[in-house]
């Protein structure tokens, strides 16, 4: 008579057991009470990463020069780099990486549910990433801002010629934002072409379907390039906005947000010291004292970060120095340096010493 | 005193949790409850974690400023106006689409049914190829190539002028349209100034290519599925009413027609709803319909779960109305012909 009852009640039993104890993986912030001491002594993705023994990056599913597959399938590009000098600094080789190649739409959930340790995938520093959706963004590898593609024969010369035009720009992106407060604070109008790949969208702008194609500078140029005609489009010279671009991570584990700031500050500062992949042998045997902190013969810095003291010297010898990445991934798509050289060279690569 | 006819007792005991449907109601109460509990505390874990993580936090992102433009729309919109009203531009887009579609696709439908069905030899191949191409192949592939049409056409400075203000190039079709002016309503006519035509209306390639495109494709399923509704009908329907000497059109409008219907509604049914979800493809040709926006709105917002939530309450909504009204049409117009045929 009672049959019926007991499967029921085993389930229900069964149930309230295992959902009680629900899945919480390394991110799961601790109480808000010990959240300032559990900050400064947890390292839940650097001790991930030494576990895993690699690093899991996330990229662009293709962005030529910063990270895309080339024909062997292995990934290149300057995001690439930075995350290639952070399994460098971590686990003393650069090719300990794997890559998670992400659309705009997932790349911040995928960061932030902890698929991938560090996000490096032309990312605009922003107040709402940073803010809002509490991603951490310690350095800058790549300043850019947004400008516009339009044909010669246009005749165009500055931003302000192109009211009432019709522009192609990608949706979700900051360009978008850019280009309607530009418009909308100079008082121009524009009609927007919203297309969300790379390729349809310099696909249309090259049948006429737009008068011009609204990216960054550099994404412009590396399409312009690629494209037919080159000698037939311009890159107009007003830059209507800033964008940094630099790697993000989660702000749960501080150690590995430094470590990746240092990273991508060693690449500069080897550059800064006249150091490349090729002379950094015969650096170690260097009087100079900043080479001799750098290569890690002297100073400590490598245990103060929780890494081996030659860090900065594997970085180097494995991956590079800054001038040696953008030579290797931008220059061959006919980008130049711009502002992103070094401050003594007149840009705005100014990175602290390890000092 | 009189015998009282004793009164049949049911012949299950008297304690009530034994009686058959109350047991019966007890365990469905249960079990109900008990996956309720089940799907409640996931959810609330899951939106704990969410928040923890700052994935999710909340629909007021639908008040702010949405910051981006949006090409085309009956209501006015700026990049001042919130993501709600951006979202809301979409979805008058999409159902301009969606309705739009199901009209055209209706009537090509039951042309291409019809057709299927002729005795003319030409006529009935032409319709089957054509069903079959365009059942065979993506529709995403087909949107592609209706929208890779529209570039072969002439660029906007070379525009084709088709007499009467209307002009024809790659950024779309440019129509006469009325306005008021000075008190009298005129019919403003399309100019060329600067990059592009400005005053009357326009179609863009972008929704020509989506409502050629999904009309097409579904007209092909519903002409099959005209022609299997008047295939349904009893082949004696036909003959009695050839026998009683109507025409061949009479017989089709008032004997099989109203007999098919029934049988055609339901499956006609799910392709309007496919043409309502279909319509989301237009993300892959930049028509700003809701999937668009809600494309836009998370990539900018980085709030992905709330805006495909949203996004699929629309869809839901949609469908639904759908759904209900080809319901409601069913038990009406065409449950008169299945009266018919059970009389």
């Amino acid at each position: 008579m009672t049959a019926y009852r007991s499967p029921v009640w085993c389930l229900a039993l069964a149930l309230s057991a295992c959902s009680g104890g629900a899945a919480t993986n390394q991110h799961a912030a601790p109480p808000p009470a010990q959240a300032q001491a559990a900050r400064s002594t947890a390292t839940p993705t650097l001790d991930g990463v030494r576990r895993k023994g690699f690093v899991q990056c996330g990229v662009t599913t293709g962005v030529a020069g910063f990270s895309a597959p080339d024909g062997q399938g292995q990934w290149r590009g300057m995001d690439v780099d930075v995350c290639r000098a952070i399994a460098a600094a971590v686990l003393g080789d650069a090719t300990k990486v794997r890559f998670t190649p992400l659309t705009a739409a997932q790349r911040f959930t995928a960061l932030q549910s902890g698929e991938i340790d560090v996000l490096s995938r032309i990312t605009t520093i922003t107040f709402q990433r940073d803010v809002q959706l509490g991603i951490e963004f310690p350095a800058t590898n790549w300043y850019d801002g947004t400008g516009f593609m339009v044909r010669k024969a246009l005749g165009v010369t500055s931003v302000k010629d192109l009211n009432g035009a019709t522009i192609c720009i990608q949706p979700g992106t900051t360009n978008e934002l850019d280009v309607a407060d530009y418009f909308r604070k100079h008082h121009l109008a524009f009609t927007p072409v919203v297309i969300e790949r790379l390729e349809e969208g310099t696909g249309a702008y090259y049948a006429g379907r737009c008068d011009a194609f609204s990216q960054d500078r550099s994404t412009l140029a590396a399409a312009r390039a690629r494209g037919p005609n080159p000698d037939d489009h311009v890159i107009l010279s007003d830059v209507i906005s800033k964008a940094p671009y630099g790697p993000g991570v989660m702000p749960d584990d501080l150690r590995w947000m430094e470590i990746v700031r240092w990273s991508v500050y060693a690449l500069i500062d080897a550059e800064e010291l006249g150091l490349t992949s090729a002379t950094i042998d015969q650096a170690l045997a260097s009087d100079d004292p900043d080479v001799q902190r750098f290569v890690g013969k002297a100073g400590g810095f490598g245990s103060m970060l929780g890494v081996d003291a030659d860090w900065a010297f594997k970085i180097v010898k494995q991956v590079g120095n800054y001038a040696e990445s953008f030579d290797r991934n931008l220059k061959p798509l006919g980008i130049e340096r711009g502002i992103n050289r070094l401050w003594k060279d007149g840009g705005v690569l100014y990175v602290p010493d390890l000092h | 005193m009189p015998a009282t006819a004793r009164v049949a007792r049911p012949p299950w005991p008297r304690r009530s949790w034994s009686h058959p449907r109350l047991r019966a109601l007890v365990v469905q109460l249960a079990v109900v409850a008990v996956v309720g509990a089940m799907v409640a505390l996931i959810a609330m874990q899951t939106s704990v974690n969410l928040r923890q993580r700052n994935i999710a936090s909340g629909f007021d992102y639908l008040g702010r400023a949405a910051g981006f433009e949006i090409s085309q729309g009956a209501v006015s919109y700026s990049s001042r106006d919130t993501y709600a009203r951006a979202l809301g531009l979409g979805l008058v887009n999409t159902l301009r689409v969606t309705l739009l579609g199901i009209a055209i696709a209706t009537a090509l439908g039951v042309t291409i049914g019809v057709a299927r069905l002729s005795s003319i030899w030409v006529v009935s191949t032409v319709a089957k190829a054509y069903v079959e191409i365009m059942r065979n192949t993506p529709l995403l592939l087909q949107l592609l190539f209706w929208y890779s049409l529209s570039h072969a056409l002439p660029d906007v400075r070379q525009a084709l002028d088709l007499s009467n203000g209307v002009f024809l190039c790659d950024r779309g079709l440019f129509l006469p349209a009325p306005s008021w002016r000075d008190g009298a309503l005129w019919l403003q006519r399309p100019e060329f100034v600067g990059f592009g035509f400005r005053g009357g209306t326009s179609v863009s390639p972008e929704f020509g290519a989506l409502l050629i495109g999904l009309a097409t494709c579904t007209a092909a399923y519903i002409g099959e599925i005209v022609r299997g509704g008047i295939l349904a009908v009893d082949r004696g329907q036909t003959e009695a009413a050839a026998a009683l000497g109507l025409s061949r059109r009479t017989t089709l409008r008032l004997v099989v027609l109203p007999q098919a219907l029934p049988v055609m509604v339901p499956p006609t049914t799910s392709q309007f709803l496919n043409v309502a979800k279909n319509s989301s493809l237009a993300v892959a040709i930049g028509y700003p319909d809701v999937i668009s926006i809600t494309n836009t709105t998370l990539n900018q917002t980085g709030q992905a779960i709330e805006a495909i939530t949203v996004a699929m309450a629309i869809y839901l909504a949609i469908s639904l109305t759908i759904s209900l009204s080809m319901n409601l049409y069913d038990r009406g117009i065409a449950g008169r012909g299945r009266e018919a045929l059970a009389r």
